[in-house]
């Protein structure tokens, strides 16, 4: 058995979604490779060789792969990955791009947002925005799989593997990157927060999400939203908590506002103590939640930032 | 130009999913069904596209049993201006699906191809993207945005980070997310023109593809239940709670 991950980073620095892929890999059983496709990311390659469990990096340093365009990296992930038994990408939006391209490459399944590894060929993952969970079983020559993150924990660092360079060049010449507008945060990521506040339509308007900062700082909590507080413009698109958003699931989250619709639900009900404000104590929202306060929002969370 | 936008039929999205006592799926007995709400702003994309002028022909294909064929009616409700319903029994895998999108994309030659990002059943998110590579085109995924000009697509992606945009040579494939746009609602006299527009059938085992996937179902559960907790009545109980009883803060 031979695994290759590819990292997920953004040339300056490794994403902690890898370290949980690795996590995921050694499930699975066998030598474990990271293949960090970018440009000038020769320290997410030392990185990526810190990560124990790791036996090799490659790293395939050029403009081609600098903004992870799927056509480019998914033509590299199939030529080198013909040598592998399983191919793995943490299911972000950028594995989520080019592995299933990969996969139809190789002429293979993909077996997307995988939670649990039961053995090399049999895979668990949900379906139905989590509602049902499916174990399926692989005859595929390749395994191709996108891991869902928040299911694993990080594997340890303290390795030092070897780096090999990759001087293979895909460039499609299909697809050109134009720009990126970037969401700039001093919280930390919501798919890797300890502590999770997330603000719905309740809040009636973007400048009302300034009251989750307070609590957000105390607790140093990411600061998230339901797809409707996102479609309404309160907050952008990156902070969606979710079946078709973000999958967390911290310690503790505080749904505010939020009715607590399945989809909702999909992206944080596996979260260890969930708390829920909302004035309407029918809301769906309260039968998942360990805490409910049935309130007013505009009350509740000065009060709660004061007395934290 | 033509685009071409692949539908698929999924339970409602409202609807309670309920796991087969079995374990061998879900019940989708006597269960409302619908479009997948990401293929209705796909449909929807398109046609704003062709009412703008930027396109010629909204042709939308769907694969599945014979009741994938009100799918198609709604499709064409909605404003598109033909229907192909590729015939089967078996249910095939994203890859298999992708596959014979391929045969119809080389068929029809459209100029882009819409579809969703996500099928609300399986949540494969595979299927464009599989597409894209079958056929060797650029794609852009979890679009919030498309705008055609010169031969080009722009599309502005929804990204982990915020968004992207990226230029893809045409033909090129397309996934809607969900703020791409808002879907209309299909008028009757519109559902009534649709029951006339063209609706071809096709069986799937005349695209010459193997429609069998490698990967088998062992078993679906339901997932672990929450237990739903207790009703606090202030801030300071919350407060002592958290700090106390659940030790999170
Ligand atoms: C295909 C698809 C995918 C989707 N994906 C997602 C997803 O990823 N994430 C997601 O979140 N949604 C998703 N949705 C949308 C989902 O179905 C719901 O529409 C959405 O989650 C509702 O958001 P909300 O709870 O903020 O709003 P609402 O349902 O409107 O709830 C607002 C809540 O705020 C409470 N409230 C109002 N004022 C106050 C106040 N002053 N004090 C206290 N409480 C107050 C109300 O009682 C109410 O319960 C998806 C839908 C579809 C069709
Ligand atoms: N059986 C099908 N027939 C037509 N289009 C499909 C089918 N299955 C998936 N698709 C398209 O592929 C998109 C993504 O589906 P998936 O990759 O399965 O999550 C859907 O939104 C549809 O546009």
């Amino acid at each position: 058995m031979a695994i290759l991950i590819i990292a997920e980073h953004n040339n300056q620095s490794l994403k902690g979604e890898t370290r949980k892929v690795v996590q995921a890999a050694t499930a699975i059983g066998g030598d474990i490779t990271v293949l960090v496709a970018g440009f000038n990311c020769a320290g997410v390659a030392a990185e990526a060789a810190a990560i124990a469990g790791v036996s090799k990096v490659l790293s395939a340093d050029n403009a081609a792969y600098e903004h992870q365009l799927a056509e480019n990296v998914a033509a590299l992930v199939t030529e080198l990955g013909k040598d592998y038994s399983h191919i793995l990408a943490a299911a972000t939006t950028t594995g989520k791009n080019f592995l299933p391209r990969v996969a139809a490459l190789l002429d293979v399944a993909q077996i997307s947002d995988v939670i649990a590894i039961e053995s090399a060929d049999t895979f668990v993952r949900p379906i139905y925005a989590g509602n049902a969970i499916a174990t399926v079983q692989s005859t595929d020559s390749i395994k191709v799989l996108t891991v869902r993150p928040a299911a694993f924990r990080a594997a340890e660092t303290g390795n030092n593997a070897a780096v090999e360079t990759i001087a293979v060049v895909q460039d499609a010449g299909v697809s050109r990157f134009i720009s990126a507008e970037l969401t700039k945060s001093e919280r930390p990521e919501l798919t890797a927060a300890r502590v999770v506040i997330s603000g719905g339509r309740g809040m009636q308007n973007g400048e009302n999400f300034a009251l989750l900062n307070g609590i957000a700082d105390k607790l140093g909590a990411a600061i998230g939203a339901s797809r409707a507080a996102v479609d309404a413009g309160f907050v952008p698109n990156d902070m969606q908590v979710g079946q078709t958003g973000k999958i967390v699931a911290p310690e503790l989250y505080i749904a505010v506002g939020i009715s607590g619709a399945i989809q909702h639900l999909a992206g944080m009900k596996d979260s260890k103590v969930i708390v829920a404000i909302n004035k309407d104590a029918e809301a769906p929202i309260f039968q998942i939640a360990d805490y409910g306060l049935v309130a007013d929002l505009f009350t509740v969370l000065p009060e709660l930032e004061q007395q934290l | 130009m033509k685009i071409l936008v692949p539908v698929k039929r999924v339970i409602d999205y409202n609807v309670k999913v309920r796991v087969k006592a079995d374990l061998s799926g879900v019940d989708l007995a006597n269960v409302k069904m619908a479009l997948n709400p990401f293929c209705e702003i796909a449909i929807e994309e398109a046609v704003r596209l062709k009412e703008a002028g930027s396109a010629t022909e909204v042709v939308v294909v769907s694969i599945g049993t014979a009741a994938v064929q009100e799918q198609l009616r709604t499709a064409l409700a909605l404003g598109a201006d033909r229907a192909l319903h590729i015939e089967t029994d078996l249910n095939p895998d994203s890859l298999q699906v992708a596959k014979l999108l391929a045969k119809v994309v080389a068929d029809e030659q459209p100029g882009l191809v819409i579809l969703g990002k996500q099928a609300i059943d399986s949540d494969n998110n595979q299927t464009g993207q599989m597409l894209a590579a079958l056929t060797g085109m650029g794609q852009g995924t979890f679009a919030s945005k498309v705008v055609l000009a010169d031969g080009k697509v722009q599309v502005t992606r929804e990204i982990d980070g915020g968004l992207q945009t990226v230029e893809l040579t045409l033909p090129a494939v397309v996934s809607t997310d969900l703020r791409l746009n808002e879907p209309r609602y299909a008028s009757l006299p519109n559902i009534m023109k649709a029951k006339k527009k063209p609706l071809d059938v096709k069986a799937a085992d005349s695209f010459g593809v193997n429609l069998q996937s490698n990967v088998k179902l062992l078993k679906v559960a339901a997932p672990a239940t929450r237990q739903g907790g207790i009703k606090v009545e202030s801030v300071a109980q919350l407060v002592d709670k958290l700090k106390h009883e659940a030790k999170v803060i």
